[in-house]
């Protein structure tokens, strides 16, 4: 082992250091992808909490998961810590967009001091990381998630993995520090490849990326950890949720002194923190529920829910709701993105625990699938869910009903009298029976609509539909209202021409006197036969005058 | 010891001159910057904490991370702008602004205190006229990406760990360290520009930002 020669104290700092540094290099990665600017405060005076005399917030989720897949261990030699960046769009599709790594190699540095050297070049790194965060592509498109796609995280340990970056990835590297047991490196492999793949997604709004050709291709390691949103819970107004250290965390003492470097002398202490202030004042400025909204991914259904803190507020977590009706969540409920207004706040949606505590890291489900949620709030994100799809309905259901009229009986209306199938009707051998199809009658199959569309044509529309309102479309019918006596009615006629010309309408023909001359004997011997028929359907009758009421 | 001498070169428009010397000088400033050492008692100090903030830019498809102080940001800004006016303002040009991190050295009476750079950063502005806003949309998308592969230049450089000044005691802190801000403590720093204009004469200025 190379650090035989290392005292056991320095053994003991770098390791603290070790494990430290990867846990605020993951915290620095991911806030820098939340896609907000990030802002903290100088302070004069070392508050001990401060690692690498940074102001690094810890947001707990991250670090928790972070932790978990360090699972005790630390970065060294072959045991590589990973934060990979994926972007998933509101469709279900994802893709690799970089992936950050926390190497060690075996180049040692025997003579370099832990306690001093080595810790200001780890603060120098995290510097140096802070900057490089911001010049990857990466970072200016987790400026503009929201509607369209989102932005995720996920941490491994073990091997490194690229081949989800596609072809031509890039590789910037972050800085190194050699240490007594092995040389720290810390890299970004980026994706290049960004050529259009599919414009279905983009086909309202204009492309704000593509979609490369290979990012269906399976994964070829299993147990890959999960995904998770780069999400960020704004602390309450106590700020007593939101702790810069956690209880019983190793506090950093750091306490250097000027004489040779053989006297520096630095302190690592443990310290019991109860309700400790946040060792910086962070402003985030981050409007929390539309962070929330934002930034809720979720890659193969496994999203977090952490535990809640007292004092934190809620948070929207619709990603559920995004996957499962991702246009009807946007149409429907009309939630803006970043750049909108406010988001609709949503009910909480538990984490799918059970999945999440597999590590399972499966293809996404279809869109239209509602994933099951155990508590009380995941069955008003549910129940919001089917209202949605209900409403995505009814629009259609009203439509089609306006054009159900039916001419109703005794009119003489040559030529376009419509019968219903089931009835006969009363007395129609002395009416003219010219049986249309209601296909052709006008009132139930409008025309084609002119090329001016009325203001309530345009209304029927629903948003983002296209342009012709024909067949093709299942969403919504056009409407071609012609009022009467306007340009475009039937019978182009004024109302007092009508007046005029209907004024004395003829004789009903069968009230004429070539009717009339008919045999008055014939008819009444024919009336029994007649009346027979009649009581036989006298059913029929009474559902027809059922209809008139 | 040799000064270490680096330089970095970027065509921008006019209007961005600012915003591309503010992001680099940042960035370096942010790796030249401490705490504020707090002396204590047996020889030993503390060091405060140093804040970032992003700051996106106005002209240029770029963001960069700066120490959260308003009081280096003023003294930079008011270098960048005195740069920027002597380079004129939509006019064709080149200049160079310098950052030059330095140590000084006490010299016996009547000798003045002298003045040792340990390192320098050069940074050669080219400024074009563009001639509509298409081209101008152009300039914003390329100047952004120069402006990030100079920024991992400049890390790349930082991380090589070549020579720093030793940590000062506390008598001599003041030689190392521009220790007048109240929130944060950037080694011993000055600002200088040199213009050159269309007839290549240049005029060299000197800004002492300590």
């Amino acid at each position: 082992m190379m650090d035989s020669d290392l005292s056991p104290q320095d053994k003991k700092d770098l390791d603290k250091f070790i494990k430290f540094f990867a846990l605020k290099t993951v915290q620095v990665i991911v806030q820098a992808r939340l896609g907000e600017k990030v802002c903290t405060r100088s302070l004069s005076s070392p508050t001990g909490s401060d690692w690498f005399n940074l102001a690094i917030k810890d947001i707990p989720e991250v670090t928790h998961e972070a932790k978990k897949a360090l699972s005790g261990q630390l970065p060294g030699i072959g045991r590589s810590m990973c934060v990979e960046i994926s972007l998933k769009t509101s469709e279900g599709d994802s893709m690799e967009l970089e992936t950050w790594c926390l190497e060690m190699n075996e180049k040692c540095d025997k003579d370099i001091k832990v306690s001093y050297t080595v810790y200001n070049r780890l603060s120098l790194l995290l510097k140096s990381l802070l900057a490089i965060t911001r010049v990857t592509p990466a970072y200016k498109l987790s400026r503009k998630q929201g509607h369209d796609y989102v932005i995720l995280y996920r941490i491994y340990f073990g091997e490194v993995q690229l081949t989800g970056l596609g072809e031509g990835f890039q590789t910037v590297r972050v800085g190194v520090v050699g240490t007594p047991i092995g040389t720290i490196t810390l890299s970004c492999a980026y994706r290049t490849n960004l050529a259009f793949m599919s414009t279905r997604q983009f086909e309202r709004t204009a492309p704000i990326m593509g979609i490369i050709i290979d990012h269906f291709v399976e994964r070829p390691f299993g147990n890959m950890g999960h995904m998770r949103p780069c999400n960020y819970r704004a602390p309450g107004e106590d700020e007593g949720a939101y702790n810069g250290v956690e209880d019983s965390q190793e506090v950093c003492t750091t306490s250097f002194s000027t004489s040779p470097p053989s006297q520096c002398v630095f302190t690592v202490s443990k310290a019991h923190l109860k309700t400790p202030k946040p060792a910086v004042m962070d402003t985030l400025k981050v409007p929390m529920m539309g962070l929330a909204f934002s930034h809720q991914l979720y890659c193969s259904r496994l999203s977090y829910q952490p535990p809640v803190l007292v004092g934190a507020a809620d948070f929207c977590h619709p990603s559920t709701l995004n996957a499962a009706n991702p246009h009807q969540v946007t149409t429907q409920m009309g939630i803006p993105g970043k750049e909108g207004g406010v988001p609709q706040q949503v009910p909480v949606q538990p984490c799918h625990g059970a999945q999440a505590e597999h590590g399972r890291v499966s293809s996404c489900p279809p869109a239209d699938h509602v994933p099951a949620t155990p508590s009380s709030s995941g069955e008003g994100a549910e129940t919001l869910s089917r209202s949605i799809e209900v409403k995505g309905v009814s629009p259609c259901d009203v439509l089609e009903t306006t054009f159900t009229r039916k001419v109703g009986a005794f009119v003489n209306k040559p030529g376009t009298q419509v019968t219903t199938a089931s009835l006969d009707l009363p007395f129609a051998a002395f009416a003219p029976r010219a049986y249309d199809l209601e296909e052709n009658d006008p009132m139930v199959q409008p025309p084609e609509s002119p090329a001016t569309s009325s203001p309530l044509q345009g209304s029927l529309h629903s948003q983002g539909s296209g342009e012709s309102g024909g067949p093709a479309q299942d969403d919504f019918v056009m409407v071609d209202f012609k009022p009467a006596f306007s340009k475009d009615d039937l019978l182009p006629m004024d109302l007092g021409t009508f007046y005029r010309e209907f004024q004395n309408p003829p004789q009903l023909a069968s009230l004429t006197i070539d009717v009339s001359s008919q045999s008055m004997a014939e008819d009444l011997d024919s009336l029994p036969e007649k009346l027979a028929v009649y009581e036989k359907n006298i059913d029929e009758f009474d559902a027809f005058v059922d209809t008139l009421q | 010891m040799n000064c270490r001498s680096e330089v970095l070169e970027v065509s921008v428009e006019g209007r961005q001159v600012d915003e591309a010397m503010l992001a680099l000088l940042h960035t370096i400033l942010l790796h030249r910057s401490t705490g504020k050492f707090h002396y204590k008692k047996e020889g030993t100090y503390s060091i405060g904490t140093v804040g970032t903030q992003d700051i996106d830019c106005d002209y240029i498809d770029f963001s960069f991370v700066r120490v959260s102080s308003d009081e280096l940001d003023r003294v930079i800004r008011k270098a960048v702008g005195e740069f920027k006016d002597a380079m004129g303002n939509g006019t064709d040009g080149m200049g160079q602004i310098s950052l030059e991190f330095y140590q000084k050295k006490k010299s016996r009476w009547p000798f003045s205190d002298e003045c040792i750079p340990w390192e320098v950063w050069s940074i050669k502005v080219n400024v074009v006229n563009l001639a509509n806003e298409q081209e101008r949309q152009i300039c914003r998308e390329k100047v952004g990406e120069k402006l990030g592969e100079k920024v991992i230049n400049i890390v790349e450089v930082i991380n090589q760990h070549e020579y720093l000044p030793k940590m000062p005691t506390q008598s001599e802190v003041d030689n190392v360290f521009d220790t007048s801000l109240k929130d944060v403590q950037p080694y011993l720093y000055k600002i200088t520009f040199q213009i050159t204009d269309t007839l290549g004469t240049s005029k060299t200025t000197w800004f002492c930002a300590y």
